[in-house]
C-alpha cells in the first residue's frame, strides 16, 4: 500500500492535523496495523518538501501537532493521476486496489471507471498469458496458469467490489 | 469490416427491461467476448444478434442487411445458413448418434444424408473425436459432447458462431481444450465468434471484450 499517496488522498478530502490523518488512516486503511506517528510526520515532511502539501501556521498555544496540512494543486494532480492509473496486473495487488477504491469513493471520483480500467489491464495480461499457453510448451503453460488463476481471483474481487460500490460509498462517506 | 451490429437495441420481458439501448459492432473474423454479471442482458443481446429474439426498439444488421425486420421464416433461414450455435449444455439430440448430431444443420438445409455425414466425419478427425462417431450423447463425456456440439456449430461453415457459456458445464482443463479448439477452428475458417461468458479465462481467448451492465454495452478501454 502506498502510504504517501494515501495520506495525500486523505488531505485532498480536507485539510487535517497530523493526528487526525493518522486516525483516519488507521480507521480506513490500517487494517490492524496502525501507522506509527513517526512515519506520519516523516511522510508529511517529505510531501511538504516536494511541494505536494503546505503547512498552515500553528494555531496559538498549540504544540507542533496542531499544524494543519493542506494539499497543493501539484499534490491533487498526483492523487488524480495515481487513482486513474491501473496497477500493473501482477498477482497480490489487492491492497493497492483496495486503497484506490476506498479513496475514490471518499473523494467522489468515478470508482467504477477506475475498476474498469483495472479490469481491462488484467484481461489484457490474461490474454497475453493465454497466448503463451497456446504457443508454448507445458512448462511455460504451467507458469502462465499460475498467473492466470491469480489474475482471475483479482478480477472476481473487482467484479464483487463493482457490484457493491453504492453500499461501500455510503459506508466510507459517513 | 463490420459483420454484425446492434444499434440502440431495447427488449423487455413483460415489464422487466433486459436491454436498454445496447450498441455493439463486431468485425468480420473477430473473436469477441461478451461479459457481464448474471441478469445483465448478455445472453439476451446474443439472442437478438442471432435473430432468435426480435428487439422492441433498435436495429440488428448482419452483413449489410437488416435482420430485425425480417419475418420468422427468413430469420430461421439466416440462422440455419449463416450462423452456428454452441450452448452451455451441448444440447445434442439424444436419439441421434454423434455424427448425425453434427450433420444436423446440413440435413436441415437440404444436403443429402451421405455427403452431410461425410462432412460431419471430417470434423471428428479435426477435433480429435475419432471413434466416437456412432456414440449417442449419453455415451459421451461432458468435454466430448461439447466438442461434438462445437463441430455441429461449425459444420455448415457459418459466418458467425454464437457461443453462450460454451465451457460453463466443464471443469477448467476440459473447458480450456474446448476453447482452444473453438478459437483455432474459427481462426482457420475465418469465422466471426461472439462468445458470452462470465469467466475471465474464457474471455482471455477473445481478441477483445465488452461488458453488458443493466442492458447496455460498455467497451473497456485498454491502457
Amino acid at each position: 500500500m502506498s502510504v504517501p499517496l494515501t495520506l495525500l488522498g486523505l488531505l485532498e478530502r480536507e485539510p487535517s492535523h497530523g493526528y487526525d490523518l493518522k486516525r483516519d488512516y488507521d480507521t480506513f486503511f490500517g487494517r490492524g496495523k496502525p501507522l506509527p506517528f513517526g512515519q506520519v510526520y516523516s511522510t508529511l515532511g517529505r510531501l511538504a518538501r516536494d511541494g505536494k502539501i503546505v503547512m498552515n501556521e500553528a494555531e496559538p498555544g498549540d504544540g507542533p501537532d496542531r499544524k494543519r496540512y493542506v494539499i497543493t494543486e501539484q499534490g491533487a494532480t498526483e492523487v488524480s493521476a495515481w487513482l486513474a492509473e491501473p496497477v500493473a496486473p501482477e498477482p497480490h495487488l489487492q491492497s493497492v486496489l483496495f486503497s484506490k477504491v476506498v479513496l475514490a469513493l471518499m473523494l467522489q471520483r468515478p470508482a467504477e471507471e477506475y475498476l474498469d480500467a483495472q479490469r481491462a489491464a488484467h484481461l489484457q495480461r490474461m490474454r497475453e498469458l493465454t497466448e503463451i499457453k497456446r504457443a508454448g510448451g507445458l512448462v511455460d503453460g504451467l507458469l502462465a496458469d499460475h498467473g492466470l488463476f491469480h489474475l482471475e481471483a483479482d478480477l472476481r474481487w473487482i467484479d464483487t467490489t463493482a457490484a457493491r460500490l453504492d453500499a461501500l460509498r455510503a459506508e466510507v462517506r459517513r | 469490416m463490420i459483420i454484425i451490429e446492434a444499434r440502440g437495441v431495447e427488449l423487455s420481458f413483460g415489464h422487466t427491461p433486459a436491454l436498454r439501448g445496447a450498441d455493439l459492432a463486431v468485425g468480420a473474423g473477430e473473436i469477441l467476448a461478451v461479459m457481464g454479471p448474471s441478469g445483465s442482458g448478455k445472453s439476451t443481446l446474443l439472442h437478438c444478434l442471432a435473430g432468435i429474439l426480435v428487439p422492441t426498439a433498435g436495429e440488428i444488421h448482419f452483413d449489410g442487411r437488416r435482420v430485425d425486420t425480417l419475418g420468422e421464416n427468413e430469420r430461421s433461414a439466416l440462422r440455419r445458413d449463416r450462423f452456428g450455435f454452441v450452448f452451455q449444455f451441448g444440447q445434442l439430440v439424444p436419439e441421434l448418434t454423434a455424427e448425425e448430431n453434427v450433420a444436423l444443420p446440413l440435413l436441415l438445409a437440404g444436403t443429402r444424408r451421405e455427403p452431410a455425414l461425410r462432412a460431419a466425419r471430417a470434423w471428428f478427425e479435426r477435433l480429435g473425436l475419432d471413434g466416437l462417431e456412432r456414440r449417442r450423447s449419453g455415451e459421451l463425456s461432458g468435454g466430448q459432447a461439447q466438442r461434438v456440439a462445437l463441430a455441429r456449430g461449425l459444420v455448415s461453415r457459418p459466418r458467425v458462431l454464437f457461443a453462450d457459456e460454451p465451457t460453463g458445464s466443464l471443469d477448467s482443463l476440459t473447458g480450456e481444450q474446448v476453447m482452444d479448439q473453438l478459437v483455432a477452428s474459427a481462426r482457420a475458417e475465418g469465422t466471426t465468434v461472439v462468445v458470452v461468458t462470465h469467466e475471465a479465462r474464457v474471455a482471455a481467448y477473445a481478441d477483445r471484450e465488452v461488458i453488458v451492465r443493466d442492458g447496455k454495452v460498455t467497451t473497456l478501454v485498454h491502457p
